[in-house]
């Protein structure tokens, strides 16, 4: 087995200290209300404290880097550029069709093989969980790339919550169907709902996240919203958008893509430049806003992190 | 007074011929080609190319079949339209997406089966474009004729190329095919079309059909 990473030595520590998010996340909110106030005070009597989704995003945002030093994208193109089937094979078409979807209030049930299943609501995960910034690289399947700053929390705190059972292996996670909004789901050839899949050591790991924001602000509904899963060291189409359940297995789910063309898309999905997808390669990428390819990273830059996890595993075959 | 230049059908191809191109530019220079312009490029080209291919390949069994004996002077202006779009389809993946980096290229997709197919449609659509002007028309003979059948070959290729790019499987019905299977059946019946047999009938119906536009839904009545 090949384990010659091409890994970036970068601990989970480094990735954002807490103080700078924080006071960053402060200075967004602040930023947040007064273009809000600008904007409302001629018509509205109500202020929010955050960014209303589909707002620009304040312009010291679109500073900030990954920990590689990447910077990270604009709001718009992270925003417009969305694989999101549901909606429409066309990613710029995404944004548009999804500006009505209600993302919140938002349920989440947790059930299977855990000791206390519960249906949370968004709003209360937030209130318990207390999301932070993660400035994530996301490598999507058709090599392209973005650094995008996700506002989430570990799934972790959440399986503490529900305590799973000892024979649970396995995490399946489902999208939404909502017909009446998603006119996506009325296209043939697709075994819709979306779902996807984690083993629970991948999703006890710290990097592992459930998204409920993007650039300090909401979450919108084109990128996930009410919640989204986020593993970064996975192609795109792991981390499932618009999340209604996750169930506790014994049993590897099976997944959207994989049930697609199992031979083409398998259970891991991990970035890996060395395994190609077997019509196209993985060996390079575009990161949207670059003009030239840059070398794909293995496990997309979080080997140090994520590697342990798949010690003696062929990823040739565990693809 | 002069005879008039162009008929209205030759404007409509040209027009045609030009607008994708114009509408792809206006979006480049707007930002209005998806956050990702080069790949945008990549796929709005490509799917050009093939209409215009498709076209190219309708006119005779259309003209045949209706009679409409002008398309087959505007067959030329839509290939060299696809040869356009292939062009630029083909030269945005070398030098934009690539940067005419032929090393990497060949790393990342030398031995990809799209990529071979891909190539091998356009190398065979350059000789047909070369050739279409009417020196090397005369000049060729009845070799022309042979060699521009590739066209033949070149339009399964396009269409295999497109569906070995696309997230998806065609012989499980899942995912991205329905594009190319659509474009697919219709290169499909335009082929079949050409079939001496099937050519025959087809012409058969139309007799049939200006004579009494009636009887020729009886005809598909075996009990009549």
């Amino acid at each position: 087995m090949n384990t010659l990473y091409k890994s970036v030595p970068v601990k989970s520590s480094e990735i954002t200290p807490k103080s700078a998010y924080l006071s960053r996340r402060d200075f967004i909110k602040a930023a947040g209300v007064i273009a809000g106030s600008v904007a409302l005070a001629a018509c509205a009597p109500e202020v929010t404290s955050t960014p209303q989704a589909g707002s620009p995003a304040p312009a010291e945002a679109e500073g900030m880097t990954d920990e590689m030093g990447n910077k990270v994208n604009s709001y718009e193109d992270i925003t417009h550029y969305n694989n999101y089937y549901e909606f429409t094979t066309d990613k710029q078409g995404v944004a548009g069709l999804a500006a009505n979807f209600k993302t919140s209030p938002w349920d989440v049930e947790v059930s299977g093989l855990v000791n206390k299943p519960q249906t949370f609501s968004v709003d209360d995960l937030i209130k318990k969980f207390q999301p932070e910034e993660r400035i994530y690289r996301l490598r999507c399947v058709e090599a392209w790339s973005m650094v995008i700053p996700w506002v989430g929390f570990p799934i972790s705190k959440l399986l503490a919550e529900v305590e799973p059972t000892s024979n649970a292996k396995y995490l399946r996670f489902e999208t939404i169907m909502s017909l009446d909004e998603m006119p996506g789901l009325k296209q043939p050839f697709y075994p819709w709902p979306y779902q996807e899949g984690l083993r629970m050591d991948e999703a006890m790991n710290d990097l592992a996240i459930l998204a409920t924001g993007l650039y300090g602000g909401e979450l919108p509904a084109a990128n996930g919203g009410g919640i989204r899963l986020v593993v970064p060291w996975k192609y795109g189409f792991k981390s499932i958008k618009a999340i209604i359940r996750i169930e506790l297995t014994e049993e590897e789910p099976a997944t959207m893509w994989s049930t697609i063309a199992p031979n083409e898309y398998g259970f891991y999905a991990n970035v890996n430049p060395d395994v190609d997808h077997p019509r196209w390669s993985q060996a390079s990428e575009r990161r949207i806003g670059e003009l030239s390819r840059r070398d794909t990273l293995m496990f997309n830059g979080y080997a140090e992190q994520v590697a342990s996890l798949y010690e003696g595993m062929d990823l040739n075959v565990n693809y | 007074m002069k005879k008039t230049r162009f008929t209205p059908l030759q404007i409509i191809v040209h027009i045609g011929g030009w607008t994708p191109l114009a509408v792809i530019v206006y979006n480049f220079f707007t930002n209005n080609l998806t956050a990702n312009p080069i790949q945008a490029i990549e796929q709005q080209t490509g799917v050009r190319a093939l209409v215009f291919l498709l076209l190219s390949l309708a006119c005779t069994p259309v003209s045949s079949i209706f009679g409409w004996k002008e398309l087959t002077r505007r067959r030329k202006a839509l290939g060299n339209y696809a040869f356009l779009y292939a062009s630029i389809h083909v030269t945005t993946f070398i030098g934009l997406d690539y940067g005419f980096d032929l090393g990497a290229i060949l790393r990342d997709v030398g031995t990809k089966w799209y990529i071979i197919v891909g190539l091998a449609a356009f190398l065979m659509l350059l000789p047909l474009a070369v050739t279409s002007f009417n020196y090397w028309m005369k000049r060729l003979g009845k070799n022309w004729k042979r060699l521009h059948k590739l066209v033949y070959v070149i339009s399964p290729l396009v269409v295999f190329h497109f569906l070995l790019s696309v997230k998806g499987d065609l012989t499980r019905l899942q995912g991205n095919v329905l594009q190319p299977a659509v474009y697919g059946m219709i290169a499909l019946l335009l082929l079949v079309l050409r079939i001496p047999a099937v050519k025959r009938k087809s012409i058969e119906i139309r007799d049939r059909m200006k004579a009494n536009p009636f009887k020729v839904i009886r005809l598909n009545h075996p009990a009549d």
